[in-house]
């Protein structure tokens, strides 16, 4: 059961699908600066306290009785369902203030069936060391990645790569400044697993670009990119399928405290797939691969005459 | 012909290592048995506490099980209720000096706990609990060690004839030692540089005024705020214990951070409470005039009418030590820390007046209501020692009139014990609710079933054959994951579980990558062994290649350094790991079994 009975010349829509990815970055880059990320207490530091009543409770209630407890500013929503009630407090001046066993009590004393499922506070200093050590994690994952691409191919695949990595966390972090959904600790760390996977795929059809220039003498490079996309993309789309199904099982089972996480992991495996066989091949494409490029490499690295 | 066959060696080492990982990973699916857990406050547990314990529960005709080991002993029970009832009748027995905890013991077989086997530790988020992260006051920390140079610094600078002008710490938390002239600065400066090698002091020409600036060393100051850390740990180490709260854990986190983390309890602001002042000590005096006021007891008995008003708390103590007074009496040094100009003149006015040293511990203590077991805080307040006040006192003072040396050491090390090197912020806090520690749990068990078996299914619909060995490979992926986790001691959480989730989708990746290697060898025309052959041959360095790029992702997450985000990294990294195994060798080691030595004219990999 081949999943494509003729080849797909992938190739021939370069050109279009260059537009796409721009439209994407550009997108992406025009969300994040208007809108910017809806970070979660992680990193802005601040309280969250997560309650849960026996029936259904209505949030301007919950607001009311803050309000007259002092907490005027305390932002309340429903979460999950209309029985979970999430409290937001913005970084108190002092540190280690309990604002969340205030509000606790505060709410007890309205009504005494109230059930804590949750309180976070992070002090603003820690939410900012957070920020800074992500963005620093983000960077080391994606220097890392490339340096051993660069090593490990010719530079032309290694620009490609990079600019194919970088492409797929930014979508991410564009998604998520578009619809406003909370980036938290978990979703940064979904992101850099992206940036891992995701060159896994662009690994896979590289090394068999790389195996088919020795094998097929007398296509044009285009051709053989086409070839080896071709002959590999059964293999992306089922292990990104196979990712996704458990990613989705995620989503759908493992509750609201992994949604970023599971929502960053669906978009990137999506865009993943879809910036290798694009991004990462036509572009090395584009900036003038040719077999002799290869083929020097071949001789200079004996060991990789592997059949 | 193609040698589609591992030799003995290869398959046996792979067998033994999938059953070492069984082994390992058993553990997990015992589940927990009601215990309590009995360590000592003061003095320690032996024999004779066992024996003790045992005649208790036997009286009782409750049935159990006593082990002891690392001065604790674990008594587990076959119910919640002999748990609760043998919690209260022990922790009666026991008296005062041992903690008796609830705790869930894990039900390890005998055998497997022989071979070390232990089950993971589930974290604060799928159990319930209450996470600290704790940071030291680093300049606090610099202001006391600089300050406790000044004595030291005059003694050697007027025992060298240097004369100085004047010697303070500023504002700014510097040294600032000021001088005459040039010559005497120059000749302090050779001097101190010399003989104090923690203190980095550099000239500084003003105009008339010469001085000598600085503060500590890079080297001095990190020694000194690792001495702090440390100390610090240890008493919160002694805290958390006394609380009885079973498997704490106290462990550093950077520079000045400390993570403290109580699984089970529910309260923040108690549990704060008691790291702030578990044990903690206050001096107040004896009204002798009139019985009005707080009274307390000694611990023979006796009241003690105390005055409301408290002369000194134990947050100023930095040192106790016990030994003897010039009669040879025993005795409790006790050290303070900065300014004692009000404890003297309180004293002072008090001269011939009895003082009562109080000893205030706090402790968590289970109770059952409504069926549910409530956690809840007491305190208990009493006198340890009367002493009259003989003089006003300063810094350093004694307190005498203890029955014996052995009463003046358990003083010392009460009042040791509450004594913090320096002021600690709790910079993160969070709470999980036990409900939302049940709901993540099932959140964890739901996705993996369902992602494991969508996975299982769709190989089997796609691959055949060979989808059945995948899944083989794959749920053996799965055991030795957890297995590795259990060895390394690691706590299991939600984001943990999603690790192990991602991984089993991503490990799929591997034998994805071969199988469709072979079809297309096949494809091309190959016999059945030889595209075996070429298909995992061929396929080897890709997947090496794909599973390092996200290693090096791992590595970078791991460098994040947080909790959660930590163990996912980890638990991602050992799946890369064992995914390469299983997907290699042991869905290889399958393939060669099974169609291995014999003629084969067609493959069930689902062309």
């Amino acid at each position: 059961m081949r999943l494509f009975a003729s080849p797909i010349d992938f190739m021939k829509y370069r050109k279009l699908t260059a537009l796409v990815s721009v439209v994407l970055i550009v997108g992406s880059v025009f969300f994040l600066v208007t809108r910017g990320l809806n970070f979660s207490l992680d990193f802005t530091g601040g309280t969250v306290v997560e309650v849960s009543y026996p029936e259904s409770i209505s949030v301007s209630d919950v607001r009311d009785t803050l309000a007259q407890a002092g907490f005027a500013d305390a932002v309340v929503q429903h979460y999950g369902s209309t029985q979970s009630v999430l409290i937001r407090l913005a970084p108190q001046d002092t540190q280690g203030v309990a604002v969340g066993q205030a509000i606790l009590s505060v709410l007890k004393a309205q009504n005494p069936n109230v059930v804590l499922m949750r309180t976070d506070e992070v002090g603003a200093q820690i939410g900012k060391e957070m920020a800074e050590q992500g963005a620093l994690a983000i960077l080391i994952a994606l220097i890392g990645t490339a340096i051993y691409i660069a090593a490990r191919y010719e530079y032309r695949f290694a620009i490609g790569a990079a600019v194919a990595l970088m492409h797929d966390p930014l979508v991410i972090l564009g998604i998520f400044a578009m619809l406003q959904i909370e980036f938290d600790l978990p979703a940064l760390a979904a992101i850099l697993a992206i940036i891992g996977y995701s060159l896994n795929d662009t690994i896979v059809v590289f090394d068999r670009i790389k195996e088919n220039f020795l094998k097929m003498h007398k296509n044009t490079t285009e051709q053989i990119v086409n070839a080896s996309l071709n002959q590999t993309l059964t293999r992306t789309l089922m292990t990104s399928f196979l990712t996704l199904l458990v990613v989705v099982a995620l989503l759908l089972f493992g509750g609201k405290s992994l949604f970023g996480f599971s929502l960053a992991l669906t978009i990137g495996i999506i865009v993943g797939t879809y910036s290798s066989i694009y991004i990462a091949s036509s572009l090395s494409l584009a900036l003038g691969l040719s077999r002799q490029d290869l083929i020097r490499i071949k001789e200079k690295n004996p060991e990789d005459d592997r059949p | 012909m193609v040698p589609n066959q591992y030799p003995l060696w290869k398959n046996s080492l792979i067998i033994l290592i999938v059953i070492l990982g069984a082994i390992y990973a058993l553990p997990n699916l015992f589940g927990e048995d009601p215990a309590i857990q009995i360590s000592a406050i003061k003095g320690e547990v032996n024999q004779q506490t066992v024996t003790q314990v045992e005649t208790v529960l036997n009286n009782a005709h409750i049935p159990y099980q006593i082990e002891s080991e690392n001065e604790r002993i674990l008594v587990r029970f076959d119910s919640a209720d002999n748990q609760l009832t043998a919690r209260d009748l022990v922790a009666k027995d026991l008296g005062e000096n041992m903690v008796v905890a609830l705790n869930l013991a894990p039900s390890t077989p005998h055998w497997l706990r022989v071979l070390q086997a232990k089950p993971m530790k589930l974290g604060l988020d799928l159990r319930g609990g209450v996470h600290f992260l704790l940071e030291i006051d680093t300049a606090s920390v610099e202001a006391r060690r600089l300050d406790s140079y000044l004595g030291d610094l005059r003694t050697r600078l007027r025992e060298q004839d240097i004369r100085y002008r004047g010697m303070e710490i500023n504002a700014s938390q510097q040294l600032v030692i000021r001088f005459d002239d040039e010559a005497t600065q120059a000749a302090a400066k050779t001097l101190l540089n010399l003989e104090f090698p923690g203190l980095e002091l550099t000239a500084h020409p003003s105009g008339q005024i010469y001085t000598l600036e600085g503060g500590l060393s890079e080297l001095e100051m990190r020694e000194t705020l690792n001495f702090a850390v440390d100390q610090t740990m240890t008493t919160l180490r002694n805290r958390v214990n006394e609380l009885g709260v079973s498997e704490a854990l106290v462990q550093r986190q950077g520079a000045n951070r400390i993570v403290v983390e109580l699984p089970g309890v529910q309260d923040t602001a108690m549990a704060k409470d008691i790291l702030d002042k578990m044990a903690t000590v206050e001096f107040r005096l004896v009204n002798t005039d009139n019985a009005v006021g707080e009274t307390l007891y000694e611990r023979n008995g006796s009241p003690v009418v105390l005055e409301r008003q408290i002369v000194l708390t134990g947050d100023s103590v930095v040192g106790a030590q016990s030994g003897f007074d010039e009669f040879g009496k025993p005795a409790v040094f006790i050290q303070l820390d900065g300014d004692a100009r009000a404890f003297s003149r309180m004293t002072g006015q008090n001269i011939g007046r009895p003082m009562a040293t109080i000893y205030i511990e706090s402790r968590f203590v289970d109770k059952v209501e409504n069926g549910e077991t409530v956690r809840t805080v007491e305190q208990t307040k009493e006198v340890v020692s009367v002493a009259t006040i003989n003089s006003a006192l300063g810094n350093r003072f004694q307190i005498t009139g203890l029955a014996s040396g052995e009463e003046s050491r358990t003083l010392a090390l009460l009042l040791r014990a509450g004594a913090l090197p320096a002021p600690i912020d709790i910079v993160e806090e969070r709470t999980v609710g036990p409900s939302l520690g049940i709901d993540n749990i099932k959140a964890g068990i739901w996705s993996t079933l369902a992602g494991l078996s969508l996975v299982l299914l769709f190989m089997i619909f796609y691959y055949r054959t060979f989808g059945v060995i995948a899944n083989i490979a794959l749920i053996i992926n799965l055991i030795l994951i957890i297995a590795i986790l259990s060895v390394l001691g690691a706590t299991l959480t939600l984001p943990g579980i999603a690790a192990i989730v991602l991984t089993l989708g991503m490990a799929v990746d591997a034998n994805v990558l071969i199988f469709e290697r072979i079809k297309e060898e096949i494809t091309q025309g190959n016999a059945p062994q030889a595209s075996i052959y070429a298909g995992f041959e061929k396929a080897f360095v890709t997947i090496i290649d794909a599973q390092l790029t996200t290693f090096i992702a791992a590595l970078a997450l791991f460098s994040l350094g947080s909790g959660p985000v930590r163990g996912f990294a980890v638990t991602l990294i050992i799946g890369l790991i064992t995914s390469v195994f299983t997907a290699v060798m042991v869905s290889r080691m399958i393939v060669n079994r099974y169609y291995g030595k014999r003629n084969v004219d067609k493959l069930s990999i689902g062309i």
